[in-house]
């Protein structure tokens, strides 16, 4: 701009100004498109209160398997939301993700997911894959097709199947929490329930873990070998139900992945139809946990209803389909991951019922 | 009032504080004609109007101005004084628009209207007097009334709705008037239902303002001239978007209009309670529109009040009148919250559809970025009209607004709701707009 252009400028505001002197009595003003003030829930606010759900397990797991749970969680929340920041600086986006309590919920996920005798380099190499290659490189929250914590378990399942099926520490009876510090992969190698009902029967499982009331009861409570997010059916719920409480989950994926794995086990999972032991298998393997935490994960479930329930359905249906014929005691995982990349789908076939979409017919 | 015989729409919706004790409580106040009032030439749908006065004309309180041929609705000096011209002023919605400026006369006398026995007109005198009042829709759509209750003789009508409900957290002037002035509106639902030659008016009314309602149904039962009219107030559950348009008609008599087409074609003509005080006005006291109430409320500002103002009134001389705004004032919405719109500047002339104005502090504003979608589906369960705008702020985000008709964006009437519940803080309402014009612009070509 040249002086006399300047000038000109100048000279027209000034005339503009002097013609309608300005009211001096707003300060700078925002401006902004319509609604003015938003619900107090935010991403990070719901994500943080998903993993003060997810803490009652933890405390409960150091109770019955030592300080070892605790520090595998730790281990693992810390690789996730460092395998983030480093991510996310690496290629250059913003690193404040960190901060909106998803990456420690995959970590906590991964952590309740694997078995606690395992050593600790692989609760990091599970959150690099988890985080890294499941979340950052489709792009962030929001962008992901698969659960992250799960994908960190399927790799550890797949590339180190001896100790992911191996490592589990029994509970300890005589109090000693510190009983299990330190000892990383030496940990007692026990089996779990759905491994010892899969490859024994009923007859090995009533002999190793007590009459079906005791199994109940100490399945229900989580006195038993397992991942500290398989153990306490209990307290898991009690967390789930808090957030579907405040309104962040609706029941509807919940109750249809218990329900149908209920329901498929009781039709299949028995001598002949109709004679298999529901409430043994909602209680066992990661059911409960699978149906509150990870297969609601907001990202990666549909959003309607019906898609909702159709989502929950078929991983109920897979789950027990992987237990009864499949090569794992354990289906929740692979099932939740193979109805994850359904969820666009899902939420293409089931659309929201519209006000009033269609004129009526002489109306 | 039990909570089972509350009316209310069938899905969605939301319930944000409602914040309306800073004002549901004042009395209006009436403030003194201002120096200068700028009249925008386009207040209501149709046509801007034309103006009929030059610069330095003398003009008296309530003569017309301006006015439009087709559809549109006559403006009416709101004071007694000297035309100034046209001016470019600013309008919350379209920014800069052309207004014609009045410079108020200290010295007249207020104008004075007093009521006549209305039940002689026939239909054509009271619509015309309707329309030469420039009675719009007041709510904020602004829509002519005149030409709403010219209705074609071939729709069956049965129906008329008051809209009372006032969903939108904060305001509180179409409380005050229905408190202030339940006679006429009463009345003014005696002369729509005479003009539309029907015999029912359901009167909807959130039922956070009991007093209303008590007064509605008061003045009802003392009322000796019924004529065969059947009036009744509906309370309505409180909750967002209660006031619109297809909810309210759903709430209170169970019809759905399908979308794209005119209420009248289910039988309902639906009206806002000011505009149908504004319509009482009109015909009984052969008072143009030109003044009304608008609240004042926030945070932002040190007294909040429902003022009575002349239309063209400049906000900051009402803020000036009001005593100022507060040192921690950081946005100011022509309306309400949900779907007010926010202006730059305080100079904006009040028009006939400013039902309020609100001053937020700088705690009250969210100014943080958003995030992406992370899928949870709260948009779609409290879309009244169920939509699905987490899918249309994808596809504009990725250039393919376009590609959205599926989602329902042409039914989207912009409450806000889904926006409101976003955990991302996602600019939904801003999508759905954008999704609004590509589609537009697509079926041009």
């Amino acid at each position: 701009m040249t002086e006399s252009e300047a000038t000109t400028v100048e000279a027209a505001e000034n005339a503009i100004a002097a013609e309608e002197p300005p009211k001096a009595i707003a300060p700078e003003l925002f401006v902004s498109i319509s609604p003015h003030f938003k619900s107090a829930d935010s991403v990070s606010k719901i994500m943080w209160t998903v993993v003060a759900c997810l803490m009652p397990p933890l405390v409960l797991s150091v109770f019955v398997f030592g300080f070892q749970t605790l520090i595998i969680t730790l281990v693992s929340v810390l690789s996730c939301v460092g395998t983030e920041y480093v991510a996310n600086r690496c290629l250059g986006r913003s690193t404040d993700s960190i901060k909106d309590g998803s990456a420690v919920i995959t970590g906590v996920l991964l952590a309740y997911v694997i078995p606690p005798g395992v050593p600790y380099w692989m609760p990091i190499l599970g959150g690099v894959m988890a985080i890294y290659v499941t979340k950052v490189l489709m792009g962030g929250l929001g962008y992901n097709m698969f659960n992250p914590a799960l994908i960190g378990r399927a790799f550890l399942v797949a590339s180190y199947p001896v100790a992911m099926t191996s490592a589990w520490l029994s509970p300890i009876r005589d109090a000693s929490v510190f009983k299990y510090m330190g000892s990383g992969a030496d940990a007692v190698s026990t089996a779990t329930p759905l491994y010892v009902l899969k490859h024994y029967g009923m007859a090995a499982l009533i002999e190793r873990f007590g009459s079906l009331s005791v199994i109940y009861r100490d399945f229900f409570i989580g006195l038993r070998p397992g991942c500290i997010g398989e153990t306490s059916a209990f307290l898991l719920i009690i967390g789930g139900c808090f957030l579907i409480y405040k309104r962040y989950v609706t029941w509807h994926v919940p109750a249809s992945v218990i329900a149908s794995v209920a329901l498929f086990t009781w039709i299949f999972g028995g001598e002949g139809f109709f004679n298999g032991n529901p409430l043994l298998a909602i209680l066992s393997g990661g059911v409960i946990i699978g149906a509150f935490f990870m297969a609601t994960d907001y990202v990666t479930s549909p959003t309607q209803v019906t898609g909702k329930i159709v989502f929950g359905v078929g991983i109920g249906a897979l789950t027990v389909l992987i237990r009864l014929k499949g090569g794992y005691p354990e289906g929740v995982c692979y099932a939740i991951l193979l109805m994850n990349p359904l969820t666009p789908a899902l939420d293409r076939w089931f659309r929201p019922k519209r006000f009033a979409p269609e004129p009526e017919e002489g109306a | 009032m039990s909570a089972e015989t509350l009316c209310t729409f069938p899905m969605g919706g939301i319930h944000p504080p409602e914040s309306k004790e800073l004002t549901e409580k004042l009395a209006s106040e009436v403030m003194p004609s201002p120096k200068r009032v700028r009249l925008i030439l386009k207040q209501h749908v149709g046509a801007p109007c034309k103006p009929l006065v030059k610069k330095k004309d003398k003009v008296t309180e309530g003569d017309v101005v301006a006015s439009v041929e087709k559809l549109g609705a006559n403006l009416h000096a709101p004071v007694s004084g000297t035309v100034k011209g046209v001016q470019n002023a600013l309008h919350p919605l379209v920014g800069n628009a052309k207004a014609l400026a009045i410079e108020t006369d200290p010295e007249a006398e207020p104008k004075t209207y007093s009521p006549v026995d209305w039940t002689g007109f026939s239909r054509e005198e009271m619509l015309a007097k309707i329309k030469d009042a420039g009675v719009v829709g007041m709510g904020g759509a602004g829509f002519p009334a005149g030409f709403k209750l010219d209705v074609r003789p071939d729709l069956k009508l049965d129906t008329l709705i008051l809209n009372g409900a006032e969903c939108e957290p904060y305001l509180t002037s179409d409380h005050r008037v229905m408190l202030e002035h339940t006679k006429d509106i009463v009345e003014g639902a005696k002369i729509m239902l005479k003009i539309l030659g029907i015999n029912y008016c359901a009167i909807g009314v959130e039922n956070n303002k009991p007093d209303a309602i008590q007064a509605f149904n008061r003045t009802i039962a003392e009322d000796t001239s019924k004529n065969g009219y059947n009036i009744v107030v509906k309370p309505l559950k409180v909750q967002y978007p209660q006031g619109s348009a297809d909810q309210i008609m759903q709430a209170v008599t169970g019809r759905a209009r399908p979308s794209g087409v005119r209420s009248s074609v289910i039988g309902i003509i639906l009206q806002n309670v000011y505009t149908t005080k504004a319509v009482y006005d009109a015909v009984a006291l052969g008072k143009p529109l030109y003044e009304r109430i608008v609240t004042f409320t926030g945070k932002g500002i040190k007294k909040p009040a429902n003022v009575m103002v002349k239309v063209g009134t400049s906000v900051a001389d009402i803020v000036e009148y009001l005593g100022g705004t507060t040192p921690d004032l950081a946005k100011v919405i022509a309306g309400g919250p949900m779907m007010g719109f926010a202006v730059s500047s305080l100079d904006i002339p009040i028009t006939k559809t400013t039902s309020g104005v609100l001053f937020l502090a700088k705690d009250e504003i969210d100014t943080e970025p958003y995030l992406p979608c992370v899928s949870c589906g709260f948009c779609v369960d409290v879309c009244p009209m169920g939509l699905e705008p987490n899918q249309a702020g994808v596809y504009v985000e990725a250039g393919r607004g376009k590609d959205t008709e599926e989602f329902g964006v042409d039914d989207c009437f912009l409450c806000g709701s889904c926006a409101y519940v976003c955990p991302a803080k996602r600019p939904l309402v801003q999508f759905m707009t954008l999704a609004k014009n590509d589609l537009r612009a697509a079926a041009r070509k």
